[in-house]
């Protein structure tokens, strides 16, 4: 034990005395958690788009009004013919043109009827898919006001609670995803380097004859970094509770043990790419390279799973990430206690289990 | 010449000796375009839609038929009780609660309003919107069904003053296929990361083993060491680029309007963007586990605020400001104009001065900084 201790001893300093990986282990999450909360949003806001008007009648103003006011969209332009439509998609900074047909106003009284088109730049489909659903809904507005019988007449309404997050606000979805990220990769990257560089440096073979038993070689070199992880999962959850204002609805206890949990699952991850890797070239490749794409893109952080086609959803449950993120959000959103997220945790667990057995499988005491 | 020649060539040798990166250089990245690109959707289908029916009269159960009959919504078996719909949606089983309130029916036959209650699971404020907004349509079109009937039970249209219609097109991507929208966004970051990651490390690899010390020794000069050290990461990524272009058409069927030397011109120059950054972040740490944390710093922030996964319109001011350091949020846009819009050289002009520029000012200063002597 106290051989152990002195081997942890050493770590720690190893640690320290790199002022500038210090540096840059807490300054970089911090400063990613600040730019990231602020700035990440999926909701469009104030998109550009132009209207092409060939009625330019009371009925097409007043809807082009309606349009203006809403937080959604920001008149770029009027356009004075649609052989016009193409240059302005090319220069890219309009989204969508609405186009009222010709005597729009005097169709709409005398047949009931008018269409307005609307022209989205699909490139991006995402923001033309949400732009076509604000505009319909502008419209089914007006439809509504303007028709006299379903004011008065029977009707049904709907009153929407908006549950967990009713400013329907783009950090609550970000926040949780952005402290998991850092957690992970960041856990996963210091150990797997840590111990390839051992063996690059030839260090290893120095600690593996030393009477230290191997595994507490490893253990040795994971923890400091539990600690300092722990420390940035601190620094994370006080700044989404102070600065971006996230409630933590559940009980904080349980949210650092999960937190640990996570911790444990990631870093023994870094353990097991450090036994496949054998410099430190390779080892931060896998953990950057193979890591941070997927754990961006299919832990339902930016993404909604639900959405994604069946392969991927399923290979979406091989990812830690994605059931660390369900379990933030149902603690700090949702409130929920462990009742609910048995299923989450249990599986995290699996994971770490999973990783150590297989890297104590292929750890050689042995170098080549 | 001929020294840069040796030096390249001794570039390549280790690159291509080292069996355990060759698979994470070439066949990393091909795995994640084909698979990644399936996965970065906005699209909202699948709602999963828990309902309770307390009226249990025929219109109810006509408004939830027009629910059943919607693509966008899976409706769950009908819950008894509003909590035991909420513990669903705790548990994440359940996005949308609606809940039909007694005397529905009855309401609506005496003329009279009648209000559902919704609840939306709005973690996710992007796709609630989404949600609100199709269930809105259905109601309304439901509303138009109930005065219709109304109105011509009564034989009045007097109240009836007309509906709008929209008729939606979409340019450059009729069907809406996000697909062709993220391959190009995949490939481009795929590029980067790769190129980024090999040059940020490379040079201060050298350093951590003191190989540095005897190439300084040598009569080598430090421009000829620096091209001999960056060439090789230009044409893997060139390399990268072509590989992952092939596989788009062919696999994705991703169309290519522009003509590909545009795309190669621009990509030549942005490539020495990054290779740039890299080697600034090499000179300016002393291992490579320093040179890793930096350039996986700036990595992610140039991934999040490139406007491919969140446009960059919907950033606050001063985040859109910072955007216009990100050289990928160039070459984002220069992919999409030149593959999808059929951009010219002239339509991506000011994108490529600016890349220039960038190359310029980046490599100088590296260049500038890096010091034969340590």
């Amino acid at each position: 034990m106290k051989r152990f201790i002195g081997f942890v001893r050493k770590e720690f300093y190893h640690i320290y005395r790199d002022k500038r990986s210090l540096f840059i282990l807490f300054g970089m999450p911090i400063a990613q958690i600040l730019l990231f909360g602020f700035a990440i949003a999926n909701e469009i806001n104030k998109v550009e788009i132009a209207f092409l008007d060939q009625a330019k009648d009371a009925t097409t103003i007043e809807i082009i009004n309606k349009m203006a006011s809403s937080k959604y969209f920001s008149i770029n332009r009027y356009l004075a013919a649609e052989s016009e439509v193409e240059g302005v998609f090319k220069e890219g900074k309009v989204k969508a043109v609405i186009n009222f047909e010709k005597d729009f106003g005097e169709k709409l009284v005398k047949r009931g009827k008018a269409t307005i088109q609307l022209v989205a730049d699909a490139t991006d489909p995402n923001t033309a898919n949400s732009i076509t659903n604000y505009i319909l809904s502008i419209v089914q507005q007006y439809n509504q006001s303007i028709n006299l019988h379903q004011v008065g007449g029977p009707q049904v309404l709907t009153q929407t609670h908006m549950a967990f997050n009713p400013e329907l606000k783009s950090v609550f979805m970000f926040v949780p995803g952005v402290m998991t990220i850092i957690l992970m990769l960041v856990s996963a990257m210091m150990t797997s380097i840590s111990i390839a560089k051992e063996k690059e440096l030839g260090t290893m073979e120095i600690l593996l004859v030393s009477p230290l038993k191997p595994f507490q070689v490893i253990l040795g070199k994971v923890v400091p970094y539990i600690l300092l992880s722990i420390i940035n999962a601190i620094i994370i959850v006080l700044l989404s509770i102070f600065i971006f204002k996230m409630p933590v609805q559940g009980s904080l206890i349980l949210l650092g043990t999960e937190s640990v949990l996570f911790i444990l699952t990631s870093l023994s991850l870094g353990i097991l790419i450090s036994t496949i890797a054998k410099t430190q070239q390779t080892a931060m490749m896998i953990s950057l390279m193979g890591l941070m794409l997927p754990v961006i893109l299919l832990s339902g952080f930016i993404f909604p799973i639900g959405s994604m086609p069946l392969p991927l959803q399923i290979i979406s449950n091989i990812i830690p990430a994605k059931w660390f993120i369900l379990i933030i959000k149902g603690i700090m959103l949702k409130g929920v206690g462990m009742a609910f997220i048995w299923k989450e945790t249990l599986i995290l667990i699996g994971m770490t289990l999973f990783f150590i057995g297989i890297s104590t499988y292929k750890y050689k005491i042995r170098l080549e | 010449m001929k020294t840069i020649g040796y030096l390249i060539q001794k570039e390549f040798k280790q690159i291509f000796r080292n069996k355990g990166m060759l698979p994470i250089i070439f066949v990393l990245p091909i795995v994640q375009l084909l698979i990644l690109s399936n996965a970065a959707t906005y699209e909202v289908k699948d709602i999963k839609f828990g309902y309770i029916d307390v009226d249990r009269s025929s219109t109810s159960r006509a408004l939830i038929e027009k629910f059943r009959s919607s693509a966008y919504f899976n409706l769950l078996a009908p819950y008894s009780s509003y909590k035991a719909a909420y513990a669903g949606m705790l548990q994440g089983k359940v996005n949308v609660i609606m809940e039909i309130p007694n005397n529905f029916e009855r309401q609506l036959v005496n003329q009279e309003k009648t209000s559902l209650g919704l609840t939306v699971d709005a973690i996710d404020g992007a796709a609630a919107g989404v949600e609100t907004a199709y269930i809105q349509q259905i109601v309304q079109e439901f509303n138009q069904g109930i005065a219709l009937e109304t109105s011509v039970s009564n034989k009045n249209r007097s109240g009836f003053a007309g509906l709008i219609t929209i008729i939606p097109s979409y340019w450059y991507n009729s069907t809406l296929d996000y697909k062709t929208f993220m391959v190009p966004g995949i490939l481009v970051l795929l590029v980067t990361m790769i190129t980024l990651f090999l040059s940020g490390m490379n040079i201060v690899r050298e350093k951590e083993i003191g190989t540095l010390e005897q190439i300084n020794v040598t009569p080598i000069k430090k421009s000829q060491f620096i091209i001999g050290k960056l060439f090789p990461f230009w044409i893997i990524g060139l390399g990268l680029l072509t590989i992952g272009l092939v596989l788009a058409k062919l696999i994705f069927d991703i169309p290519l309007l522009g003509s590909l030397g545009t795309l190669y011109f621009y990509t030549t120059i942005y490539i020495l963007v990054v290779l740039g950054i890299g080697l600034f972040i090499s000179n300016f740490t002393e291992t490579q586990q320093q040179a890793m944390f930096i350039a996986w710093f700036f990595m992610v922030i140039f991934i999040l605020m490139s406007g491919l996964f969140t446009p960059i319109e919907s950033m606050p001011q001063w985040a859109q400001m910072i955007t216009t350091f990100n050289p990928i949020r160039y070459f984002v846009e220069v992919v999409r104009m030149v593959m999808l819009k059929g951009a010219g050289f002239s339509d991506i002009l000011p994108q490529l001065w600016k890349t220039f520029v960038y190359a310029i000012l980046v490599n100088g200063l590296a260049v500038y900084s890096y010091k034969k002597v340590n």
